[in-house]
C-alpha cells in the first residue's frame, strides 16, 4: 500500500467483503439468537464499508462512489485481505475467522481514532465500539467451543489451524499509512493467545504465509462471492429501491 | 495448552443450549420488567443474545437473565387461596387501623 486511499480502500474492502460472508449465515445459523447476531454483525461490518468506502472514493477524485466501488470493480481491484474471503466452512471456521479478523480491527480502528486524518479518525471513533462487541461475541464462541465436548473442541482447533496463516498478511509493514498495521501485531498476539488458552486451543506454529490481497491477487474464492454479490446491479446499472 | 475444564455446569451434553428469562430495565424505568425469553449455551451469552434481542444495544439499560428452570411460578390452580384475600379476617386490611391525626404520607 502506498497512499491514503490505498489504505482506505484496503480497509473497506475488508469490511465489506466480511460482511457479504457472514450475511450468508441468515437464516443458517445454528440457533435463532446466533442468527440475529451474525446478521447484526454483518451490518456493523457492512456500514463500516460503506464509510470507508464513500471516502476512499473521494480520495480518488474519480467520481466513483461507495456503490460503484462496491459494485462494479472485479476481483483483482479488490484490495481485502484472503482471510474475509475464505468460505464460511462450519460455524468454528466462521468464527475463528471473525475472532481474528475483530482482534485485527480493533485496535486498528482504536489507533485511527487519533490519527491525523479527520474523517478517519471519525470512522475509527464509530468503528471501534462496534468491533470491541465482534471482539467478544467471537472470544466466547472460540471459548465454548475449545472448552467444550471432545467434538467441538476437535472443530475449533481444526478452524483456528486452517485460518492461521492467512493473519500475517494483516499486519504487513506500511510506514506511510496513518496506522502501520506492523506496529499492532504484537497487541494482536497477546489478546488472541490468551483467549486461545482458556479455550484450551493450541496456538499453530507460523508456516506458510500467504498473500495478496493487498495487491489483487485473490484467492479462487473472491470471484464467486463477487458475482453473487454484484449481478443485480450489473443487471440493472443505476436501479434505484 | 491447558488441561481441558470441567464445564458440566455451564454447558451440558443433554441440553447444549437451554432457556432463559430476560428481564429488563430501560434507561429511565424504575424496574426490571420481565421482556421474554431465548436460548443460550451459558449466561453470558444469555447476556449477549438479550442484548441484540430485546435492547437493540442502548446505552444505559441492565439486563437481567435467569435460567427458566430456576424460576418458581405460582400454579394457576392455586389461584383462588393465593391471591383472593381473606374477606373476613378484618385485622389483614390496612382498613382495620385507625390512622392517628398528624400522621401524614402514611
Amino acid at each position: 500500500m502506498s497512499t491514503l486511499f490505498d489504505f482506505t480502500l484496503a480497509l473497506g474492502d475488508d469490511a465489506l467483503i466480511a460482511a457479504q460472508r457472514l450475511g450468508e449465515w441468515t437464516s443458517r445459523a445454528p440457533e435463532m439468537e446466533e442468527d440475529i447476531a451474525l446478521a447484526n454483525i454483518a451490518l456493523d461490518q457492512l456500514g463500516a464499508a460503506r464509510l470507508l468506502l464513500t471516502y476512499a472514493g473521494e480520495l480518488e477524485g474519480a467520481g466513483r462512489d461507495e456503490d460503484a466501488l462496491a459494485f462494479l470493480r472485479d476481483d483483482r481491484e479488490f484490495r481485502n485481505c484472503l482471510l474475509v474471503e475464505l468460505p464460511n466452512g462450519d460455524f468454528a471456521v466462521t468464527m475463528a475467522k471473525l475472532f481474528f479478523l475483530s482482534a485485527c480491527q480493533l485496535p486498528l480502528y482504536t489507533a485511527l481514532a487519533g490519527c491525523a486524518d479527520e474523517r478517519l479518525a471519525a470512522i475509527g471513533a464509530k468503528a471501534r465500539k462496534e468491533s470491541a462487541y465482534h471482539l467478544d461475541h467471537a472470544s466466547l464462541w472460540v471459548k465454548r467451543l475449545g472448552d467444550g465436548t471432545e467434538e467441538s473442541h476437535r472443530r475449533m482447533q481444526a478452524a483456528v489451524d486452517e485460518v492461521w496463516p492467512y493473519l500475517h498478511e494483516l499486519f504487513a509493514a506500511d510506514p506511510a499509512a496513518p496506522v502501520d498495521p506492523a506496529t499492532l501485531r504484537a497487541g494482536f498476539d497477546a489478546a488472541v493467545s490468551a483467549v486461545l488458552d482458556e479455550a484450551t486451543l493450541a496456538r499453530p506454529a507460523d508456516g506458510w504465509m500467504p498473500g495478496g490481497g493487498r495487491d489483487g491477487v485473490h484467492t479462487e474464492h473472491l470471484s464467486y462471492l463477487l458475482a453473487e454479490m454484484q449481478v443485480l446491479h450489473r443487471a440493472h446499472p443505476g436501479a434505484r429501491w | 495448552m491447558s488441561e481441558r475444564s470441567e464445564r458440566t455446569d455451564r454447558l451440558s451434553v443433554s441440553d447444549p443450549s437451554p432457556l432463559w428469562e430476560v428481564f429488563v430495565r430501560a434507561r429511565r424505568g424504575l424496574s426490571h420488567t420481565h421482556v421474554g425469553s431465548l436460548h443460550a449455551p451459558d449466561a453470558e451469552l444469555a447476556l449477549r443474545n438479550a442484548r441484540d434481542l430485546y435492547t437493540r444495544r442502548q446505552e444505559g439499560v441492565s439486563i437481567w437473565v435467569v435460567p427458566a428452570g430456576a424460576i418458581t411460578a405460582s400454579s394457576p390452580d392455586e389461584k383462588d387461596a393465593f391471591f383472593d384475600p381473606a374477606a373476613d379476617k378484618v385485622y389483614r386490611h390496612p382498613t382495620f387501623y385507625e390512622v392517628p391525626d398528624g400522621v401524614a404520607h402514611l
